[in-house]
C-alpha cells in the first residue's frame, strides 16, 4: 500500500504557464498517467487470472452447470442452499478445520523455537539455515506419497515402529484423527522450516541493545523470549498466520495423495480426512461433474478463510495486547 | 552495409516480425499436415489395451500417418476427468479416445462430443462384434453410434498355487475350479485355508469380489444391477444388489479378506509380498497381476473357472471426439483396432478379451495359453464363456452410485460399520449421488 501512496506523481509546475506546448502536455500527461502504466501489469494479470476466474465462478454457481452439458440452467441460489444442508460439506470443512489446527500450532511454535535456535551463535549457521529449507524444496508430490507409504497400515514404517515398542498399529487411513495427524505430519515437514526462516528474518531485525539492556536488569534467555523477541515478532506472527491459514484452509494435495486406491477424492471410505477443497473437485470433476455445486463450494470455501483469517488476526492481536512491550502492535495496523 | 543506423533498425524490425510470422504459422500449424502430408493421431488409453504392435502395422501399411499414444498403464480413475474435462474445454482431446462401459452412459447423456459412427458408414461393422456390445455403443434412439466396441470382461478366479498348496488344498486347475461350484463354497474353500495360517489372507478386498458377484448376480437375472433399464435408481429394490450384499457379508464375517484397499499402494505391495490367495480375476486384470506381482511371482500364479456362473465385469469402446482435426483418418483406425484381428492383437499382447465373435472363435484366441499364469489356456477359459456372457445394464450414474456402495462395503470390511449400518449407508448415498 505504501508504494502506491510514494508513488504520487510530482507536483504540478507553478501557475503563470498557462500557455502549453504540445511537447509540454505531452510531459505533464507522462507525469500523471505512466505511474498507472508502471503498476498495470500486475493488475492486468490479476484481472485475468485472479479476478475473473473468481467472478465467473461465481457466475457458475448459480445455474445447474453439468460440465459435458449444452444448456446451463439458471437456478438462483439453489445450490448454495442445498450446499449449507449437505452434511457431507460440514463434514470436509470439519476435516479441514481439524487439519488446519494440528498442523498449524505446533507448526509455528516449532518454527518459532527453531528460528530462536538458529539466530544463536552456531557452528555451520548458514548450512543450518540452508537446511531448514531443504523439506520445502522437495515436491509436494513427491512428499505425500512417500508419507502414504510410511503411513500404510500393514507395511508402513510408522506402523512397524509402534509395534517395536509394544503398541497397536494405527489404520492412518481410514481413522479419522490418525489421519488428520498423519497429513498434518506432512504438511509441518514441509512448512516449519519456511516459516522458521521469516521469523529468523524479523528477529535479525531487532535490536541487540534490548537484549543487552535486558541482561542487564537480570532477564534469563526464555524471559527475553517471551518479553522482547515474541512480541517484536507480531507483525511477522500475524502475516506467518494468515498465509498458513490461506494454504491450510485450501489443503488439497497432501491428503489427495495420501489416499490411493479406488476414489481417493473421497479422503477415505468415511471421508476420514476429505478437505473442502476435495470435495468441491468430486463435486466440479469425477464422479459427478456438477460444476455449480462444484462452484459453489469454491465461494464458500472464500468465505470461510475470510472468517477464519479474521478471526486468526483478532486472536493474535488480543494475545499481543496482554504483552508487555506491545508496541510493535502499530506495525500490523497498516 | 550497416552502416546506416536507420536501415539497420529496419532490418532488425523485418527480422523480428519474420520470426513473429514463422512462429505464428507453426503454432496455427500444430498437429496439422505437416509439409510431407503426414499426419499424427494421438489415441488416449488407460490401463493396458496392448496397441503398439498394432500401431507398427497401420504405420507401415499407412505411410501417411503416425501414431502416437498417451496414458498407457494410467489409472482410470485419473484418466475420465481429464477426458470429460477436454471435452467440455473442446480441446485437448486426443483423435481417438478409450471409454470404460460403466461411464459410456454418461458420455452417451451427450452424444454431441463425438462422431456418429453411423454417418461413416459403421453400420457395417455391425457383424464384427457381440449383438450386446455393438447396442451399447449406441445411443438410447439407436441413431447415434459413439463408439465401437475393445474388449469384454469374462470372469474367472485367479489364485495363488503356492499359497494353496501350503495350505493343503489342491493346486491343478481343473481340481481347483471344482471346489468352488458356487460362492459358498467359495468361502468354505476359505475358511479352510485361512484355518492353515498360511499369513497370507484369501482374498484382496470384499469391494473386487463384491463388484464380481454382483454383475454376475445381475447378469443372471434382470440384467441390470443399480439402474433399471428405464434409468430408475433400484439400488435398494433390486434383489441381486442385495444378494450380492449379503454374499460379501459372509465372505467379511469369515475374516477371508486382507483389506487392500483395491488399486492402492498398499493393493499393489501385498501382490509383490504374496499376502492373498485369490483375486476374482475378468479377462483383463491378468495383465493387471502380471504387472503387479512382477517377474518373480512368474509360473506361481494359476487360473480356475469363477464360483457362481459366467458374468462380465469391464470392457470399452473407442470413440472419435468430434474436436479431431482428422476424424475420417481416425474412424479408419478405430475400426482396424476393433477389428478381429485388431482383437486377436491386444489379446496376445496384454489379454483383454476379444468382443467380436470372429475373434472369439479364432484359433489365436482358443489356443492361446498365458505363461505367467502357468500356462493356463487362457483362450479357452475366457473365450467360452464369452460369446454366452449376459451384459449388465449401466445406468447414468452408475460411478457414482458404484462408488458409494463399495465404500460401504469397505467400511463394514474395516470394522467401520456393522452390516447393517452398511447397507443403509450404501443405499442413502447412493440416493444422494444419483441426484447429484
Amino acid at each position: 500500500m505504501t508504494v502506491q501512496l510514494d508513488a504520487r506523481p510530482p507536483v504540478a509546475p507553478a501557475p503563470g504557464h498557462r500557455r502549453r506546448t504540445p511537447g509540454v502536455r505531452l510531459s505533464r500527461l507522462d507525469t500523471r498517467y505512466s505511474p498507472y502504466l508502471y503498476i498495470a501489469p500486475f493488475f492486468l494479470l490479476f484481472a485475468v487470472f485472479g479476478a475473473y476466474p473468481l467472478v465467473y465462478t461465481f457466475w457458475v454457481s448459480l445455474h445447474d452447470w453439468d460440465l459435458l452439458g449444452s444448456d446451463h440452467p439458471f437456478v438462483g441460489a439453489d445450490n448454495y442452499t442445498r450446499l449449507l444442508a449437505d452434511a457431507d460439506f460440514w463434514h470436509a470443512v470439519v476435516n479441514t478445520l481439524g487439519i488446519f489446527v494440528i498442523s498449524t500450532v505446533p507448526q509455528l511454535l516449532a518454527a518459532l523455537w527453531l528460528a530462536n535456535l538458529l539466530n544463536r551463535r552456531l557452528r555451520f549457521r548458514t548450512g543450518w539455515r540452508m537446511a531448514v529449507l531443504i523439506p520445502n524444496v522437495t515436491s509436494t508430490a513427491a512428499v505425500a506419497i512417500v508419507f502414504g507409504v510410511l503411513f500404510g497400515r500393514e507395511f508402513g514404517m510408522v506402523n512397524w515402529l509402534l509395534d517395536l515398542v509394544g503398541l497397536d498399529g494405527v489404520d492412518w487411513k481410514s481413522n479419522r484423527v490418525a489421519s488428520w495427524v498423519a497429513i498434518s505430519a506432512m504438511v509441518d515437514w514441509r512448512w516449519t522450516g519456511y516459516n522458521a526462516l521469516i521469523f529468523l528474518a524479523a528477529m535479525q531485525a531487532i535490536p541487540r541493545d534490548l537484549y543487552e539492556s535486558a541482561a542487564i536488569d537480570g532477564a534469563n534467555r526464555a524471559r527475553q523470549f517471551w518479553s522482547i523477541t515474541v512480541p517484536l515478532l507480531k507483525p511477522t506472527i500475524v502475516f506467518c498466520v494468515i498465509i498458513s491459514t490461506i494454504g491450510g484452509l485450501q489443503l488439497f494435495t497432501e491428503p489427495r495423495l495420501f489416499h490411493s486406491g479406488t476414489n481417493p477424492i473421497r479422503g477415505g471410505p468415511l471421508r476420514e480426512s476429505q478437505t473442502v477443497t476435495m470435495y468441491m473437485f468430486e463435486n466440479a470433476f469425477a464422479p459427478h461433474y456438477n460444476f455449480g455445486y462444484g462452484s459453489a463450494v469454491a465461494w464458500l470455501l472464500f468465505a470461510l478463510i475470510a472468517v477464519v483469517a479474521t478471526v486468526n488476526v483478532l486472536i493474535i492481536r488480543r494475545l499481543g495486547g496482554r504483552m508487555p512491550g506491545g508496541r510493535a502492535a502499530k506495525g500490523d495496523s497498516r | 552495409m550497416g552502416a546506416n543506423p536507420r536501415r539497420r533498425r529496419a532490418a532488425a524490425a523485418l527480422v523480428a516480425a519474420t520470426a513473429l510470422l514463422v512462429t505464428t504459422a507453426a503454432c496455427g500449424g500444430g498437429d496439422d499436415a505437416a509439409e510431407d502430408g503426414q499426419i499424427t493421431l494421438t489415441v488416449d488409453v488407460f490401463g493396458q489395451f496392448g496397441y503398439e504392435q498394432l500401431y507398427q502395422e497401420y504405420m507401415a501399411a499407412n505411410p501417411g500417418v503416425k501414431i502416437v499414444e498417451r496414458g498407457t498403464g494410467g489409472n482410470l480413475d485419473e484418466y475420465s476427468p481429464k477426458l470429460t474435462q477436454w471435452l467440455a474445454a473442446g480441446k485437448g482431446a486426443g483423435d481417438i479416445v478409450a471409454i470404460e462401459e460403466g461411464l459410456l452412459v454418461e458420455y452417451k447423456a451427450n452424444p454431441d462430443n463425438f462422431v456418429n459412427l453411423l454417418d461413416h458408414g459403421a453400420a457395417d461393422l455391425k457383424g464384427n462384434f457381440l449383438e450386446w456390445k455393438w447396442n451399447a455403443g449406441l445411443t438410447a434412439d439407436g441413431k447415434h453410434l459413439i463408439g465401437l466396441g475393445t474388449d469384454v470382461g469374462g470372469m474367472a478366479m485367479c489364485y495363488r498355487k503356492d499359497l494353496f498348496a501350503k495350505a493343503g488344498l489342491p493346486t491343478d486347475r481343473e481340481a481347483v475350479s471344482k471346489l468352488w461350484p458356487t460362492w459358498q463354497d467359495y468361502i468354505r474353500v476359505g475358511e479352510q485355508f485361512t484355518a492353515k495360517r498360511t499369513g497370507a489372507s484369501f482374498l484382496d478386498a470384499a469391494t473386487n469380489t463384491f463388484n464380481t458377484i454382483l454383475l454376475q448376480t445381475a447378469g443372471n437375472a434382470q440384467g441390470y444391477s443399480y439402474y433399471d433399464t428405464s434409468d430408475n435408481l433400484v439400488v435398494d429394490s433390486n434383489p441381486a444388489v442385495r444378494q450380492a450384499w449379503d454374499t460379501t457379508m459372509d465372505i467379511i464375517d469369515s475374516g477371508l479378506s486382507g483389506k487392500y484397499a483395491a488399486w492402492s499402494e498398499e493393493w499393489v505391495s501385498a501382490f509383490k509380498q504374496s499376502k492373498f490367495a485369490t483375486i476374482a480375476c475378468p479377462a483383463w486384470m491378468t495383465g493387471v497381476i502380471e504387472g503387479n506381482a512382477g517377474p518373480g511371482a512368474k509360473g506361481k500364479w494359476d487360473i480356475a473357472r469363477v464360483p457362481g456362473d459366467g458374468g462380465n465385469w469391464g470392457g470399452s469402446y473407442l470413440a472419435v471426439p468430434k474436436q479431431s482435426k482428422h476424424q475420417a483418418e481416425a474412424i479408419k483406425l478405430a475400426t482396424f483396432l476393433t477389428s478381429a484381428q485388431g482383437q486377436i492383437g491386444a489379446f496376445k499382447a496384454k489379454g483383454p478379451l476379444p468382443s467380436s465373435p470372429q475373434a472369439l472363435d479364432d484359433p489365436a484366441i482358443v489356443q492361446a495359453t498365458n505363461e505367467y499364469f502357468s500356462g493356463a489356456p487362457v483362450g479357452q477359459i475366457f473365450a467360452k464363456g464369452a460369446r454366452e456372457l449376459k451384459p449388465v445394464y449401466m445406468g447414468p450414474k452408475n460411478q457414482a452410485v458404484r462408488t458409494e456402495v463399495e465404500n460401504a462395503v469397505r467400511t463394514v470390511e474395516l470394522g467401520q460399520r456393522s452390516p447393517e449400518q452398511g447397507w443403509t449407508d450404501a443405499v442413502t448415498n447412493a440416493k444422494k449421488a444419483a441426484a447429484k
